[in-house]
This record gives C-alpha cells, sequence and structure tokens, in this order.
C-alpha cells in the first residue's frame, strides 16, 4: 500500500445535481479500498436531481475510519464540475495548501432573476479568484471533450483522469480497470477512452 | 448499488450504511424483509430486494409502514427472522402496531425494526428524533456509529431480540445510513427456512398461557422484565465503548455520527491526552453501570448526539439518582446551548463544542487565508434554488394548475403533499403549494376546507397527491371527502414511480420488489369505484390539461379526481432517447422587448433554459435539455420548437 501524501487526504468533489457528482466519489472509494485504504464519503442530499449545489467529501486514510463530513478549512484537494461551485467549495473548505481541478464550463442557476441574484459570474473572473484561493489549479475542459466524445456524462470520468495525473492519490489507471467495469459493464471502452483523455488534456492553470 | 451478498468473508467492501444494515440482516439469516421508502431507509430493503430470490427470502415493498410492520411481525410469528424499515415519519405511521407488539412479545424468531432519522431534514418535513420511542414505548434500541457496526449491530440485535421475545430497534441516522465506508464481511448463512404458526407456549414467557391473553398491565410489567435483560446485555455489549485517559478533563457521551465526529475534533484540536470519549452503541436502555463508571473519569461531561438531547436526559436523570459524594459532574450539551437542539450535528459545531467547554481557541484557517475569502464578491457564487428536474412532468402540471386557477379566478390555492412536488411551495413549482406536513395531508385539509362553503369560504382547493402516497394515505381521506360531500380537487401526479425515493415499484405499477408480476391497482377504478368523477390529463398537452381542471373547478360541488400521467423523466430517460429535439431560434425570440417578461427562463425555469445577457435573449443548454419539447407551448411567440428526434 502506497503512502499517503498526508493522512487522512480530504478530497471534496463539487457540482450541480444531474452532473454525476456522486459517481466520481464511488469510482475513487471503490478503487481506494480494493487498494486497502479506509474511506469514508459523505454527500449532499435532497439537491442531488435538481439543479442545487451538491458536494462529496472523501476521507482516504491509510489508519482508520474518518467522520463523513470535512470540517471548514480543511480540504486538500477540490474536483470541481463546475466553475461557481469550485469556488463556493474553496470558500467553505479552502486553505494555503488546497489543490483544485476545475472544469471551467458553467451550469447556469434557474432562477437568476427571480431571485434578483444577476447573471452567471465572467468564467475567466471566476477562474482567476479559483487560482488565487488555491495552492496549485489544474483546468480540464472536461464537458467540451465529453460532448466531443458524444455523451456529457463522460466529463466525469474526464476529471477522474485528470486528478490521476496529478498524482495526488495513490492510484493509476489499471487501478480503476476492475472498478470501470463493475460500475459500468455498458461503456467500459468509453470511460477508458475518457479517463486516458483526462489525463492527457489536464493542464496547469497559469 | 453495491451487491450485498458477495460471499467473500473478510473481505472489506465500500457500503453506505444502508447497504451495511442489510448486510446485517442477510448474515442475521432473515427470512422476510419489508418497508415503504423513506429518505434515509430506502436502500435497505431496496438491496434485499434485488438478492432477494438468490438469498431465497421474501422482500416486499408494502403500501405503507404499518402494514411493512405488521407483515415482518406475522414472519416472526411462524418462526422467520424479520425486518421492518422505514424512516421517522413511517415509524409515526406505524406506532399503534408498535405500541402493542411491544406488549404482545414476538413469535419464535427475532423481529427488528430499522428506523432512519434526518437531522437537518435533508430529504423531509420535519425533524424527528425516534430514539424517543424507545423509552416511550419501553422497547430496546442500539444505534451504530460507523459501517462496520451498522452491518455488525444488525445481526446482533436479531439475536438479542429471540433471547428476550421482544421487537428492537435499530436507529440510524441520515450521516450513517447515507454516508460510505469499508465494512468487513461476514460469513452468510445456508438456511432453510420453513414457516408455522404455533399458538404454543414460547418457554421465554414463562407464563402459563399465551402472554396475549393476560391484561395489558400484566403484559407492560412483563415488558419492564425484558428491558432489564435487555440491559444486562447492553452493561457488556462491545459496542459500547471509552477510549481516552484514565482521568480525562473532559468525558465526551455520545452516539451515532457524533462518534466519528468527537474523535475527529479531539484530534484536530489535539486533545487526546485530556479528553476522554464513551461512545454508546446501545440507546436504550440505559447501561447504568457503564455510565456510573465512565462519569467518575472526568468532572465535565459533554453529551454530542444527533438532534434531541435523548442521552443528556437520560443520563442527567440517572446522575441525580447517585449518591451526593459521586454527583460531582458538570454537564454541558444542548441544555447549556453548547450544541443546537436542532440541525444537524457537524464537525465544525463538534470543535466549537468542545474548544467551547475547555476554553480553548480554534482558527479553522489562517487569517490571511480568511481575508482573501471574504474577499470574493458575493455575485460569484450565486445560490442555486432546487427545482425539477429537466423534463420533469410536475412542472408542466404546475404550470396547468397555475393557469387553470388564474383563468378561475376566486383565489383558489393548493394543499401540498410529500414527494418532489414538494418542492412545489417554492419557484420549481410557481409557489402554487400554501400547505406542507405529512404524508397524507394535503387531501386532508382539503377535507377540511371542503365543508367551509357554510361559512362563507368560496374559494376552489387542489390537494395534490403522488401516485405511491395515493396508496399510502390519501384512499382514506377520498373516501371521507366523497361520502361527505367536501368540495375539492384532488390531483394525483401519477409518474409510475416513488420517484423521490429512488423509484420504488407501488400497487400501481407491474412488478413487485423482487421483480415478480404484480396485481396492478388501478387508481382511477378506484376513484370512481368511491364515488369521484375522475378525468385522466396528459400534463405535457397543457392547453387541454388545463381546461380538464378549468372544468374540475367549475363543477364546485363534491370531491373530484384529476390524474396527471406521464413517467418519471429519470425513470423514461433510462430507455427511451430523447423525444424531441429543441430548438430555440434567435431569430423570433424577442427577448426582452417581447413583453412575455422571460416567462420560459424567469417564470417557466426550466434549467435548460438559460437567458443570455450578451444576445438579450434565451438559448437552450443541450447538455441539460431533456427534449420534453414542453416550452415551445410556453413561449407566446413560437421561438422554441421541437422536431421529433430521429429514432437512433
Amino acid at each position: 500500500m502506497k503512502k499517503l501524501y498526508k493522512d487522512p487526504v480530504n478530497l471534496i468533489v463539487s457540482g450541480v445535481g444531474g452532473q454525476g457528482n456522486v459517481i466520481v466519489s464511488l469510482v475513487l472509494g471503490n478503487a481506494l479500498v480494493a487498494g486497502g485504504y479506509f474511506i469514508t464519503i459523505g454527500e449532499t442530499y435532497g439537491a442531488s436531481q435538481r439543479g442545487g449545489s451538491v458536494m462529496s467529501h472523501v476521507k482516504i486514510s491509510a489508519e482508520k475510519q474518518f467522520s463523513p463530513l470535512i470540517a471548514e478549512g480543511q480540504a486538500d484537494i477540490i474536483v470541481g464540475m463546475e466553475p461557481v461551485e469550485t469556488l463556493r467549495m474553496l470558500k467553505q473548505f479552502g486553505n494555503m495548501k488546497v489543490i483544485t481541478i476545475v472544469n471551467p464550463r458553467p451550469i447556469h442557476a434557474v432562477d437568476l432573476i427571480g431571485s434578483g441574484a444577476g447573471a452567471y459570474p465572467d468564467v475567466q473572473k471566476l477562474l482567476q479568484q479559483v487560482k488565487s484561493l488555491s495552492a496549485k489549479t489544474y483546468l480540464v475542459h472536461a464537458t467540451d471533450e465529453a460532448q466531443k466524445m458524444g455523451n456529457a456524462m463522460l466529463a466525469n470520468m474526464i476529471l477522474i483522469g485528470a486528478l490521476l495525473k496529478t498524482g495526488l492519490l495513490p492510484l493509476d489507471a489499471p487501478a480503476l480497470e476492475p472498478v470501470i467495469r463493475e460500475m459500468f459493464p455498458g461503456s467500459v471502452a468509453d470511460n477508458a477512452r475518457a479517463l486516458k483523455a483526462g489525463m492527457e488534456l489536464v493542464s496547469v492553470l497559469t | 448499488m453495491a451487491k450485498i451478498d458477495i460471499n467473500a468473508a473478510g473481505q472489506s467492501h465500500l457500503l453506505i450504511g444502508n447497504e451495511a444494515i442489510a448486510r446485517g440482516a442477510l448474515e442475521a439469516g432473515i427470512g422476510f424483509a419489508s418497508a415503504y421508502p423513506g429518505t434515509p431507509s430506502s436502500e435497505i430493503i431496496g438491496s434485499l430486494a434485488e438478492v432477494a430470490k438468490k438469498q431465497n427470502i421474501y422482500v416486499e415493498w408494502s403500501v405503507n409502514e404499518a402494514v411493512a410492520l405488521e407483515a415482518a411481525a406475522a414472519a416472526s410469528y411462524a418462526g422467520l427472522r424479520s425486518l421492518a424499515a422505514m424512516k421517522m415519519n413511517g415509524l409515526n405511521v406505524a406506532s399503534d402496531f408498535l405500541a402493542t407488539i411491544a406488549l404482545s412479545g414476538i413469535g419464535k424468531k427475532g423481529l427488528v425494526l430499522m428506523v432512519g432519522d434526518d437531522p437537518a431534514a435533508h430529504s423531509s418535513s420535519n425533524e424527528e428524533d425516534s430514539r424517543a420511542v424507545s423509552k416511550w414505548l419501553d422497547i430496546p434500541m442500539v444505534e451504530p456509529g460507523d459501517f462496520q457496526e451498522a452491518k455488525d449491530m444488525m445481526k446482533w440485535l436479531f439475536e438479542l431480540s429471540e433471547e428476550i421475545g421482544s421487537i428492537c430497534i435499530l436507529r440510524s441516522v441520515t450521516r450513517v445510513a447515507h454516508a460510505r465506508g469499508n465494512v468487513r464481511l461476514g460469513e452468510l448463512p445456508v438456511t432453510q427456512h420453513r414457516a408455522r404458526f404455533d399458538n404454543i407456549l414460547d418457554p421465554r414467557n414463562t407464563m402459563p398461557t399465551s402472554i396475549m391473553t393476560l391484561p395489558a398491565p400484566l403484559r407492560h410489567a412483563f415488558q419492564h422484565m425484558k428491558l432489564d435483560k435487555a440491559r444486562a446485555r447492553f452493561e457488556e455489549s462491545s459496542f459500547n465503548r471509552y477510549a481516552g485517559p484514565e482521568k480525562a478533563d473532559l468525558l465526551v457521551i455520545t452516539c451515532g455520527s457524533g462518534w466519528l465526529y468527537a474523535q475527529d475534533a479531539v484530534n484536530a484540536l489535539k486533545l487526546e491526552s485530556r479528553v476522554g470519549i464513551l461512545k454508546l452503541g446501545t440507546i436504550w436502555p440505559l447501561p447504568e453501570s457503564l455510565v456510573k463508571k465512565c462519569l467518575a473519569r472526568a468532572d465535565k461531561v459533554l453529551f454530542l448526539e444527533e438532534i434531541d438531547p435523548f442521552l443528556e436526559g437520560a443520563i442527567m436523570e440517572y446522575a441525580s439518582s447517585l449518591s451526593l459524594e459521586s454527583r460531582k459532574n458538570i454537564f454541558y450539551g444542548k441544555h447549556t446551548r453548547h450544541v443546537n437542539a436542532f440541525g444537524e450535528l457537524t464537525p465544525d459545531a463538534v470543535i466549537k463544542a468542545i474548544a467551547g467547554v475547555l476554553d480553548i481557541k480554534y482558527e479553522a484557517r489562517d487569517a490571511e487565508y480568511a481575508k482573501k475569502v471574504g474577499a470574493v464578491p458575493q455575485d460569484h457564487v450565486m445560490e442555486r434554488m432546487l427545482t425539477f428536474c429537466p423534463g420533469c412532468p410536475h412542472r408542466a402540471s404546475y404550470w396547468a394548475i397555475k393557469n387553470a386557477l388564474m383563468m378561475d379566478g376566486r383565489g383558489g390555492f393548493v394543499t401540498g403533499d410529500i414527494g418532489c412536488y414538494s418542492m412545489a411551495l417554492g419557484p420549481a413549482g410557481f409557489f402554487m403549494n400554501r400547505t406542507h406536513q405529512c404524508m397524507g395531508a394535503g387531501s386532508g385539509l382539503a377535507n377540511g376546507f371542503g365543508q367551509l362553503w357554510r361559512f362563507g369560504f368560496d374559494q376552489p382547493v387542489i390537494a395534490v397527491s403522488g401516485d405511491s402516497t395515493f396508496y399510502h394515505s390519501i384512499m382514506p381521506a377520498l373516501v371521507n371527502g366523497v361520502h361527505n360531500r367536501a368540495n375539492f380537487v384532488l390531483v394525483i401526479f401519477d409518474n409510475s414511480a416513488t420517484a423521490m425515493t429512488g423509484f420504488q415499484p407501488h400497487p400501481g405499477t407491474e412488478l413487485t420488489a423482487m421483480g415478480e408480476p404484480a396485481h396492478l391497482i388501478n387508481m382511477e377504478a378506484i376513484c370512481r369505484a368511491i364515488g369521484a368523477r375522475v378525468e385522466v390529463c396528459d400534463p405535457f398537452d397543457l392547453e387541454s390539461t388545463t381546461a380538464t381542471l378549468l372544468d374540475l373547478l367549475e363543477q364546485d360541488k363534491g370531491a373530484r379526481v384529476a390524474i396527471m400521467r406521464r413517467t418519471c423523466e429519470l425513470v423514461r430517460g433510462k430507455t427511451e432517447k430523447q423525444p424531441y429535439k429543441v430548438k430555440l431560434d434567435p431569430g423570433k425570440c424577442l427577448g426582452d422587448s417581447c413583453g412575455c417578461n422571460r416567462l420560459c427562463s424567469r417564470v417557466f425555469r426550466c434549467p435548460a433554459l438559460v437567458w443570455d445577457p450578451v444576445s438579450g435573449k434565451t438559448r437552450i443548454d443541450e447538455v441539460i435539455c431533456s427534449g420534453c419539447g414542453v416550452c415551445s407551448d410556453v413561449c407566446p411567440v413560437g421561438a422554441i420548437s421541437r422536431e421529433e428526434a430521429l429514432s437512433a
């Protein structure tokens, strides 16, 4: 079992209901438990299919079972499936050392005018804020690439590929193979392709 | 969903708490399990149903929680270990039977009730602490503190239930039931179930006749003896444990999800040498000797538990019975406001409570970073209101309800019920629902409003119901309404699934929980047999649905029924391609000069309709659009078109 760069590693996956947030944490969790680690995953509820902000908290430890929620300011890695949601997580859970991976494709909120909240913020400004609140920021155009591949849901696996490439977790593509086969028996090849694409496309945001 | 019947003892798997509970029931060799779905309890029966045939057990989704518990009790009487599962509101529905079976005793084999509580009401209309029922109805109760315990406790509880001859309850909260963690699997027994009900003397009851024939006060006394037996087991249970220094500055007493938070907090505050944690896995009756021993470890005691101060009250009450010289503790918790008696425990709240009692300073992060966070403009992280999914029939149904009530013009309103459509309290359903309580409440309220014409009440009332809710608790209200001639319209949203809790089948669907053919109970035939006028509409046909609803409202006599029938989009989308390719012609969309006041994106509010401030027009986000095409009937200038999607 490889040593973790810290114990526990606190990872957050954030996005909007319907994006497949739970899938990302489940793929990572299953692979890590198979590798002998203790994993605890906590999630937001109620909003899961309905356009609300959603997040999964994943704690990874070589030693023990931790609680299912991460305390304020204690995230080590944030995987953001959507730019506003990435910034929302940084505001609550970020710190000087947090490393962020962001998919810059916006998902608009439904009640912009109804709530008087104004339009969707400028994506470049959002990314600059994300960068200023992260020790290091990785960018991956996961949704755009997934659409090119013919299925927007593959963005999840592209993001996982990007995360693997950072080397922060004790996981590689072969470790995910059996999990992908188990969880997506009908689309093993597509998911393997998306994983590889994520590893290739990820870049450091400068 | 993870396969819970993997025959691999010793292997660790990532399971949600509910799957661990289901696995524990399988390891206990259950023969029967029944439930009505409710978050956070649904996955127990859901995962058992998946493996039922292979494991040769019977699993059902019952019409409601009372029937579920009664059915499970029958299996216990006939010699099968049996489980009933429900959320805390379901416990209310089943509580009359629960109160009586607590005194009548169970059969030869164990009977366990699993109750899922939802602190913070993530998916509930109330906050309720089911632990109260254990004290109220004299029923032994346990609560797992992590995923491994969720499995192990369930198995152990069946043994206890059989040993003492009482129903026992396993309480779990959302953060255990719905969180995921490691579970090391145990052996799956090979059990040949054989059921037979003989009304013979049960040796555990030590009574000359069947216990059920005794007067209630005697049975009550008998149940207290069973509780004493449970207490003796609890005193030595390994689910109760103390970890920390021999003598501590602070003793934390906790249970359930509070246990992991407390350990994390002690770790974060680096207080391992000063703080001890007593984790109670057995909730009621209190293991008094163990508690007494631990109270001697520290003067200061802090209670960390979800929702109500249950252990806090019980232990303070017990401590007051101790001799004066051993009564030296100062108690902290909800009664001292160190912890809230509402909402859920969080890591931050637990850190704050411990730091507060010990007067320690804790900063979540350094000041420079906090300053940077404070500088992020508020409009960069706008709120996201919950809404119906793209393509959800409820959005269309409520559009028709809104327009029908407006055209009717008498100030009509909707009495709400429990399901995805509860979101019609807010903008998702155009603020149509005006009441929000429990399952069945909307129709009960409509029965009352529907009699007030004699006091000058002249507003039309629409009660709403889901399809599963109709069978669960609406039918008696409709009988009452038709019989007593109450004036209201009952709208049933028939989307062919118990959508909110994960698409479980119900009496109006064609398959049972185990995937076998079911006898479909036809809801329009029931409503007609009761004597109501019944109309069936397709909510995606906005015009005719609105007209039908208006006609029903205008009838204004007796209870009438509109069934709005459309399959839940999440169910349809699993097997079918998009029905339409929906396009918005920017040449036709007039934007803010239209006069429609952005009807599609601002009022109809499908998440796929996005207002583009650059072009000043609406556009469709094709990643989100499900192709229902309803918005093409909402746009007043015909800018949105729907084309039959080519079958792929």
